[in-house]
């Protein structure tokens, strides 16, 4: 019996039964001043036991298991397309489809809960963000962990506007972005230079900063307290509200001579979240087939060879940086419009690894990829209620899972190429073909 | 002697005494550093977890009606290395080991992942409200005048001095005596050449995640006894700090980590004694992006060179 390997499978039952112990197995309970043990419920001891028994079977047939997985793992849709089809594609299809995907997301919530619609304009915010960071993460190759601090920087610049200076929302996203975009090149001006994961570091420092920054500036932030009854967009002048809160405004519902519902509000909402996205993507494919979009795959490629053919690394890194930055301002501040309060809790470093997570589940540079994920892991958490406790495990644990067997993501990056075939077969070399837009 | 001298001397105690334990913890980042090139971002909730074996060992022997200090202390000690070390190689074998040849940035997630995945372990295993525990050693000796401000050094501080002090001499002693010092420090300076050597090199990162995630319980035995609070979030900042500390110090060297601890600790109490200790974290990232731009190399650490 060689497959059978009973020496690791005892070996690791008993790591897992040390490691779950006193951690699992009790329970620490404050008793008057002092402490007290008490042994875990028998849930979490049925757990441990079933846990152990699971991980020693798994390691006395890890051979065979290997080798179904491997297998499995072969069937697993691989990107294999032919490119020359690829690119015969035609276009008017493609442009079809998009429309028509556009015109069905922008009806559904005429015909669905108002819940549902609010999830799905919460979804659209993380898609945004999970676009955004998915330029600098995915296609520039920078790990930036801070990036809720740009998504903060555009929230708390559309409150503050607004309280101080009295701005509206629509030039608030203008410049929420560029307040974002500008804290991007300033903080990313001296720490592109660093390596891939100093510059991890160093970005979550700064999340961590402006965070600190925001809960400590009471005078100015509201602190902790953050801040409330930011106003919610409104369509060219017009407010979803009952009554107008400004003099001289008229409601959407009087102007147009119907019911008021509260219904109108969370759709325009819903449809403007859509409009970003739409618009985000439009600019980011757009970048991606300019020279600048090119040299952020370059460089995450090949840093030395890109600084060989004469591009300037730093210039290429802030640009991504700062553009990324930019599209968490807008996120920011379209969240900020929607929940109509903010505070410096919504933008701890769990936020950017959920971002993160985003990103690295679609797929790092896979815009499909990084859509869909940003839509399972906002929804998800909510069809599954009673998960919503072990929603954060599961993060970590996919993200290790995700690193482990598929780096590359559930959808990965399509990147058109063309495979010469040489006289040998194992000799297959890939060549790239001349810029082919990339797009959805 | 003017009183404002002995607030001074004051806070320069509880910088060294939390730099002293920041020390232990970079131990750890800077030698997985040293050896395979990657921030173990996960090594603050190996912290975190040997502060909770250690409350619970605590509070475990005083149920038992056991009141003698040092045997409490000792067997805290012993436990939660024990089980703290297990953490630290399981860690690597489940989440880093797979990822020993890819990209530096994907070992790196996969850590930020097994990161979040402890924090929240125990946060379900325990719960995330704060667990407090009455300090078991108190008093301490003064100085100064009797009247004004005087400075004080409790004798959990003197604890955390000594055993920080016997814990990186005996570091220091396996790593330059023994023989599987010997093949870590050859690791450190060449991986692939090491392994070719005959040296099993799964081995010695695996004893280097052991020994890290060992210091790491020091610390948090020593750190949860002299605050007394503890809950599931406080690895994050540690374990932040430390990195800190052993970038500071430059990575990859071990006296660095105890220098740069040292300095962080130092820096972080004046900042809270001085200004407000709401920024001391704001300092502390302040330090950590200054070093990182002006000597990227830190204080004693050895210039990287880039090869195609």
């Amino acid at each position: 019996m060689k497959s059978l390997r009973f020496t690791p499978a005892i070996l690791s039952t008993v790591v897992l039964l040390v490691l779950t112990s006193l951690m699992l197995g009790i329970r620490l309970e404050p008793s008057g001043i002092g402490l007290k043990v008490t042994v875990a419920d028998a849930s979490s001891l049925y757990w441990i036991a079933a846990g152990a028994v699971a991980v020693f079977f798994f390691q006395l047939f890890r051979a065979p298991i290997d080798q179904g997985l491997s297998g499995v793992k072969q069937r697993l849709p691989s990107v294999k397309t032919d490119p020359l089809k690829q690119l015969a594609d035609k276009k008017s299809v493609k442009t079809t489809l998009v429309c028509f995907a556009v015109a069905g997301l922008m009806i559904w919530p005429f015909f669905v809960s108002r819940g549902a619609v609010d999830l799905a304009t919460l979804a659209l915010i993380y898609v945004m963000l999970g676009l955004g960071l998915n330029i600098v993460v995915g296609l520039a190759g920078l790990l930036d962990l801070g990036y809720v601090g740009f998504y903060a920087v555009g929230a708390y610049s559309y409150a503050l506007l607004n309280q101080y200076l009295g701005l509206d929302f629509w030039s608030s996203l203008v410049l929420g972005g560029i307040l974002a975009a500008f804290f991007g090149f300033v903080l990313g001006f001296p720490v592109l230079r660093l390596r891939g994961d100093y510059l991890a570091i160093v970005t979550l420092g700064f999340g961590e900063i402006i965070r600190i920054l925001l809960n400590n500036w009471t005078s100015l932030t509201g602190g902790p307290n953050g801040i409330s009854q930011i106003p919610k967009p409104t369509l060219f002048g017009l407010e979803f509200g009952r009554r107008a809160k400004e003099e001289g405004n008229v409601p959407f519902h009087e102007y147009f001579g119907i019911d008021y519902s509260s219904t109108y509000k969370v759709i325009f909402l819903y449809i403007l979240a859509v409009l970003l996205v739409i618009a985000t993507l439009f600019v980011i494919n757009r970048l991606l087939r300019m020279p600048i979009g090119r040299a952020w795959e370059a460089l995450r490629e090949d840093d030395i060879a890109c600084r060989s053919l004469g591009l300037n690394p730093t210039a290429i890194k802030l640009s991504a940086f700062t553009i990324g930055a930019a599209f968490a301002g807008f996120a920011g501040t379209f969240f900020a419009a929607r929940q109509g309060f903010i505070s410096p809790e919504s933008f701890t470093f769990i936020e950017s690894a959920i971002i993160l997570a985003i990103v690295v589940l679609g797929g790092m540079g896979s815009q499909v990829g990084v859509i869909l994920a940003a839509v399972i892991m906002t929804v998800l958490p909510e069809f599954a209620r009673e998960f919503q406790e072990y929603r954060m495990l599961m993060f970590g644990l996919m993200m290790v899972c995700m690193m482990v067997w598929r780096p590359e993501g559930l959808m990965p990056m399509k990147r058109p190429h063309i495979k010469i075939k040489s006289g040998k077969s194992e000799n297959e070399s890939s060549v790239k073909t001349a810029p082919v837009a990339e797009s959805l | 002697m003017p009183e404002s001298f002995f607030y001074f001397i004051q806070q320069l105690l509880n910088g060294l005494t939390v730099g002293s334990t920041y020390a232990l913890i970079a131990i750890g980042y800077t030698m997985v550093y040293g050896i395979i090139g990657m921030i173990n971002f996960a090594h603050g909730e190996i912290y975190m977890i040997g502060s909770y074996i250690a409350f619970a060992v605590l509070a475990a022997l005083a149920m038992m009606g056991i009141d003698s200090v040092s045997l409490m202390l000792i067997s805290a000690f012993v436990i939660s290395i024990i089980i703290t070390s297990t953490y630290g190689f399981a860690v690597e074998r489940v989440a880093y080991r797979p990822l020993r040849n890819s990209n530096r940035l994907i070992a790196l997630i996969s850590a930020i992942g097994m990161s979040i995945f402890l924090q929240n372990y125990v946060r379900l295993a325990q719960g995330s409200r704060d667990i407090a525990m009455p300090s078991m050693i108190s008093g301490g000796w003064t100085f100064g005048p009797e009247d004004g401000f005087h400075a004080t050094v409790s004798y959990m501080q003197l604890i955390i001095f000594v055993v920080t002090f016997i814990s990186m001499t005996a570091l220091t002693l396996f790593i330059s005596k023994s023989k599987m010092g010997r093949a870590c420090r050859a690791c450190a300076e060449d991986l692939g050449m090491t392994g070719l050597l005959g040296i099993n090199t799964h081995q010695i990162i695996s004893m280097t995640f052991v020994i890290g995630a060992a210091l790491a319980a020091v610390a948090g035995v020593l750190l949860g006894m002299y605050y007394g609070v503890i809950n599931p979030y406080i690895g994050f900042m540690a374990g932040l700090k430390a990195f800190t500390a052993a970038v500071l110090g430059g990575i990859g060297s071990i006296p660095g980590a105890v220098l740069g601890g040292l300095i962080l600790g130092i820096t972080e109490a004046f900042t809270a004694g001085y200004f407000s200790s709401e920024y001391k974290d704001v300092v502390a990232f302040s330090l950590l992006v200054l070093i990182l731009l002006f000597r990227p190399t830190g204080i004693l650490g050895k210039p990287e060179v880039e090869k195609v």
